[in-house]
């Protein structure tokens, strides 16, 4: 007994072991990124690589003198919240209506959603370039909000149907036989026990806006342009700026990778769409 | 997880009929009204428009009357041998991020499965990938990691005597692999770490007591259990390889040549570096039907395990 126990000590410390090192390994260039920041131009350039060093700030000083970091942050806010809200609210009664009203159609309408995210968004270029282009929404948010919210919608409305579908009909027919209205059953059952889905639902289109790059590079310029197109524009080939590419790209994901670690067991949990109960 | 697809169908369709009967009909399709309407006004719009462009002589350059040119652009497009090259490079690119993330997503999966010290903080870490936007994603890996003088990989190679690689000249495609697979592995790890956190710690047990060691429990008991989610992660990585651009984008621009030019990119290199918007249009026309085969295929094949 004694020696059993022993053994599956070893086994547990191995496992560890093996855990941290893949983790560590997985998460090591974001870690250089983060430390390049704090180098200056000629360190982050050094080889071997210099582990200890002073730390500066000037990167980041710099990144917002020269490309103005609180402008394409706020782009950044209001595109991915507002695309959220939006897509939330367009989402929300449609995946009520599937969960709680199934017909025979049902599932082929949540396919057609989902078959329209497989049209890559470049298929769409030339078209949407050239209405928003004529609508005034060419680099503007609203615009990217828009854009942002249909390319979504889809997910979304999948996601928050995958949650809806798994809250017990009984308790809807019992709200109704107390008497509840559609908005009583709305307010006082599903929103409470669908919470958990409009959130993770919520979190991962904050996220997908966030990070999204496709629209913000294609549709935006100096006005409306996001963190992502941001970085982009460090691509140039314009000479190496890796300390200021690192301090610029830090502050692009220090926040959304902040937000994730704690909230990354809700989203997960929504990201698995019903698939684990 | 003793519900399955099957007879979770047949009670819930059931008790819809129910409440369909006893509430009025017009109000579940108007719920859906704003979605349908937005989403099929997003598929139609543009899908017509880019019909029209297609058909058309349409040079961003040179405006002019729109001069009908029949197949002219899809004949340009398809001939082009760019066009082979990068739905190769498209299949690739997505069947080689799925097996590595999928693989890897279960063995890590497995691994952090069991408790051990700091699990909390390792399973926290390991999403990161997830959260880093696609820019910022290639440009870390392009400079600080594969740079063939100043990154990491070529320290290590100097540091070992090898000669380091060029990625971006050499290995344009396997370099964006690694960017795109980097960034869905923790996805899909976690996806099937929660799948493996409802396993029936019993079922395992009993199978442990009866001998099965562990090639069979992952045949028998682990991979069974998780063909849901395995599922579930292929479905949502293939809608979002299909259109990997950023990394492409950001780092080889395609190149060299076609090398690591996928179709999506390629379309966009018809449109805004060519200018040539007609072509462009018959190329994501192609997409469109290119993604519908690999969408019927997909929905084929794992469709059963996912409503």
């Amino acid at each position: 007994m004694a020696q059993r126990k022993k053994s599956f000590d070893w086994l547990e410390a191995g496992r560890t072991v093996a855990a941290w090192v893949v983790t560590l390994l997985i998460i090591f260039p974001i870690l250089f990124l983060a430390m390049t920041a704090f180098k200056t131009e000629l360190q982050a350039i050094e080889v071997p690589t210099q582990w200890l060093f002073k730390p500066t700030l000037e990167n980041f000083l710099e990144v917002q003198e020269r490309s103005d970091y609180l402008l394409y942050a706020k782009n950044s806010l209001i595109t991915s919240i507002g695309s959220t809200l939006l897509g939330l609210l367009i989402a929300a009664p449609a995946a009520y209506s599937m969960a709680f009203f199934r017909t025979k159609r049902t599932r082929d309408i949540l396919m057609w959603m989902l078959s329209t995210k497989f049209m890559p968004a470049v298929g769409a270029l030339v078209p949407i370039y050239a209405l928003a282009q004529r609508s005034g929404l060419l680099d503007t948010t609203l615009g990217l909000i828009i854009v942002f919210t249909l390319s979504n919608l889809p997910i979304m409305v999948w996601m928050l149907y995958s949650y809806f579908r798994d809250i017990p009909h009984e308790i809807l027919e019992a709200a109704r036989m107390d008497g509840a209205g559609v908005w009583g059953e709305f307010r006082y059952v599903l929103v409470p026990l669908g919470m958990g889905g409009l959130a993770s639902t919520g979190l991962l289109c904050l996220v997908l806006a966030w990070n999204e790059a496709f629209w913000a590079l294609n549709l935006t310029a100096a006005n409306a342009g996001t963190l992502a197109a941001l970085i982009a524009s460090y691509s140039s080939p314009e000479g190496l700026f890796w300390a200021k590419l690192s301090a610029a790209s830090l502050l692009a994901i220090a926040p959304i990778v902040v937000f994730g670690w704690f909230s990354q067991k809700q989203l997960v949990q929504g990201l698995t769409f019903g698939a684990v109960k | 997880m003793q519900q399955t697809a099957a007879p979770l169908d047949v009670p819930r369709s059931a008790a819809a009929r129910g409440t369909q009967r006893s509430a009025p009909r017009l109000l579940p399709r108007l719920l859906m009204a704003p979605a349908v309407t937005t989403l099929f006004l997003w598929m139609i719009v543009p899908l017509v428009m880019t019909i029209y462009f297609s058909l058309i002589r349409y040079n961003l350059m040179q405006p002019g009357p729109d001069e009908f040119t029949g197949l002219a652009n899809f004949e340009f497009f398809v001939t082009d041998p760019s066009f082979l090259t990068s739905v190769g490079n498209t299949l690739l690119l997505i069947g080689s991020v799925i097996v590595i993330t999928v693989v890897g997503g279960i063995a890590l999966a497995l691994l952090v499965n069991d408790p051990f010290p700091g699990r909390g903080v390792v399973r926290m870490l390991l999403i990161s990938p997830f959260f880093i936007m696609p820019t910022v994603n290639a440009l870390m890996w392009k400079h600080m990691m594969m740079n063939p003088i100043y990154g990491v990989f070529a320290q290590i190679a100097e540091f070992f005597g090898a000669t380091p690689i060029d990625f971006m000249a050499d290995w344009p495609l396997l370099s964006i692999i690694i960017m795109v697979a980097w960034q869905w592995l923790p996805f899909a790890c976690l996806i099937f770490i929660t799948a493996l956190a409802s396993m029936n710690r019993e079922q395992l047990e009993a199978a442990r007591m009866d001998g099965a060691n562990y090639l069979q429990q992952l045949r028998f008991m682990y991979l069974p259990h998780m063909a849901r989610s395995i599922a579930v992660v292929i479905m949502i990585e293939m809608i979002f390889l299909l259109s990997v651009f950023a990394e492409i984008y950001t780092t080889t621009g395609g190149g060299p040549g076609d090398a690591s030019t996928n179709v999506a990119f390629l379309i966009f290199k018809q449109a805004l570096l060519n200018f040539d918007a007609g072509v462009a249009s018959a190329g994501a026309l192609l997409a469109v039907v290119l993604a519908n085969i690999v969408a019927v295929f997909l929905i084929r094949m794992i469709g059963k395990n996912l409503d």
